[in-house]
């Protein structure tokens, strides 16, 4: 008898089941990352009335290679006023949180007794942001470490970007969760049979949109890492496969935050055809609602600092804290 | 605060005109492959000439274009001609004419300078080379024939 229900925590599969799925899904996802840098820089190029890179390979498909071995040929330095191991542990705390998120996100429904998901824990939506706020903490260290005002400037800004729409993220994800009458993603997919989340918590969805695109530093709220005021916020001071780490944490923190959004409200795993289909399905919305973000990335300019956080504290957040009192008045009253 | 809540419909234009924009052919002109077709006047490499009859040079090394020039690129050295050897049709020729041109700057002066229209200018304007000194065109370079690798646009482009 263990000495606490691990049937609790979600560890209902055999420790080699888990190493499996925890290798599969991290390796998927770490292909489909520099995909997205080359889908991301051809999409740019197409709204914008160009071709994107097409010159390294047919259509351009073996430019992320180019820029990972360009990336990896680089000298790893440390400038001499950087404090000595926190600057080393920057970019890797930032991808190692970023990479832990990826345990919750559902692929797919228990099949045999096999879930298609790394863990799926009660706490749930709670495990994604704690995880999310490890993450900015290695975006923090990164500035202050670097030991130069740029990168400290950009640390700063990009913190108070980050705490300030994690408030609004929380409350619009609390009206679903209200909805499912769980935490957990899977009961959370599950929930949604009928119909997806999106539908009646629309205003939710738009809230966590934006507030997605605050927390992932993405345009229109890139200010933290803006190229043309700040060089690259707190990753100015970082080369070669450091700053290949800040990179690539960006870029799956995108997938992540997508992939959220499409578990809590476009129904996760759920689509037309056979059980085998459900990964897919769920690759397909991630994919689509990454290709959204680029898309606000071509159209919107950038916010400035102060209408950033003004825009967060007073509007954001009212309109999430409304959400959730009418949610939760609806979902007492029927 | 209000602003912001009209700033939404904005957006949702602006999300339009891009997925519009998405939906164009690209205005790219993939160089090398498509070059930009140049002007009939366009101002590029040097050419001397010669008379087509008799195959004399026109230029009779007068180096008035050496005097236009602005950059002072041109180096003219004139000799006579020999009447049994003649080179030009006058009474001198351009024994060295050099144009360097690292430093011309395509004004077009040495060809309106030239009484005898020995020297235009041509289309070529590919001319990146490895060192200065490969970049000093000699007579015989400049009598040659250009590379024709420009497309000329045509009347009414």
């Amino acid at each position: 008898m263990p000495p606490f229900p691990l049937a609790d925590a979600g560890f209902v599969d055999a420790t080699w089941i888990m190493l499996v799925k925890s290798l599969v899904i991290f390796l998927v996802i770490l292909q489909i990352v520099p995909i997205v840098l080359l889908v991301e820089r051809k999409l740019l190029g197409r709204f914008q009335q160009r071709y994107g890179p097409n010159r390294v390979g047919p259509y351009g498909i073996l430019q992320p290679l180019a820029d990972v071995g360009k990336l990896l040929s680089k000298q790893a330095f440390r400038p001499k006023g950087a404090v000595p191991i926190l600057y080393e542990i920057a970019p890797a705390l930032t991808i190692i949180s970023a990479v832990i998120t990826l345990a919750i996100l559902p692929f797919g429904d228990v099949k045999d007794g096999v879930g298609f998901y790394g863990i799926d824990v009660p706490i749930g939506i709670l495990y994604f942001f704690a995880f999310g706020s490890i993450a900015f903490y290695g975006l923090l260290l990164g500035g202050w470490a670097s030991g130069s005002k740029y990168s400290f400037l950009g640390a700063m800004r990009s913190a108070a970007q980050l705490i300030s729409y994690e408030i609004a993220m929380g409350l619009s994800l609390l009206g679903v969760v209200l909805m499912a009458g769980s935490l957990s993603l899977v009961d959370i997919v599950r929930a949604q049979g009928d119909v997806w989340f999106i539908v009646p918590q629309v205003v939710g969805f738009l809230i966590f949109l934006v507030a997605g695109f605050a927390e992932t530093n993405r345009p229109p709220f890139d200010l933290p890492e803006a190229d043309a005021e700040l060089v690259a916020g707190y990753g100015t001071e970082y080369g070669g496969m450091r700053f290949g780490s800040f990179m690539f944490a960006e870029y799956m923190e995108i997938l992540i935050v997508s992939g959220i959004a499409s578990t809590m409200f476009l129904g996760g795993w759920m689509g037309p055809g056979p059980g085998w289909l459900d990964p897919i399905w769920m690759l397909a919305k991630m994919l689509t609602l990454t290709a959204f973000f680029i898309w606000i990335r071509a159209t919107l300019p950038r916010f400035r600092y102060d209408q950033l956080m003004s825009f967060g504290w007073k509007i954001l957040l009212p309109l999430a804290t409304l959400n959730v009192l009418v949610t939760a008045v609806l979902v007492v009253v029927t | 605060m209000g602003g912001a809540y009209r700033a939404f419909g904005e957006t949702l234009r602006g999300l339009r005109t891009t997925m519009g924009r998405l939906f164009d052919k690209p205005v790219t002109i993939q160089y090398p492959e498509e070059k930009t077709p140049v002007y009939p006047r366009f101002r590029g490499r040097h050419k001397l000439h010669k008379f087509e009859d008799t195959g004399l040079e026109k230029c009779v090394g007068c180096s008035l274009c050496a005097a236009a020039c602005p950059a002072e690129c041109i180096r003219v050295v004139a000799a006579e001609n020999d009447p049994e050897n003649r080179v030009s049709a006058g009474e001198r020729f351009a024994a060295v004419y050099e144009i360097n041109l690292s430093r011309c700057i395509f004004c077009g002066y040495c060809e309106l300078a030239c009484p005898f229209d020995a020297i235009t200018m041509g289309h070529d304007y590919e001319m990146a080379d490895y060192n200065r000194s490969d970049l000093i065109f000699t007579k015989e370079m400049l009598l040659a024939e250009p590379i024709a690798r420009t497309p000329l646009r045509g009347e009414g482009e």
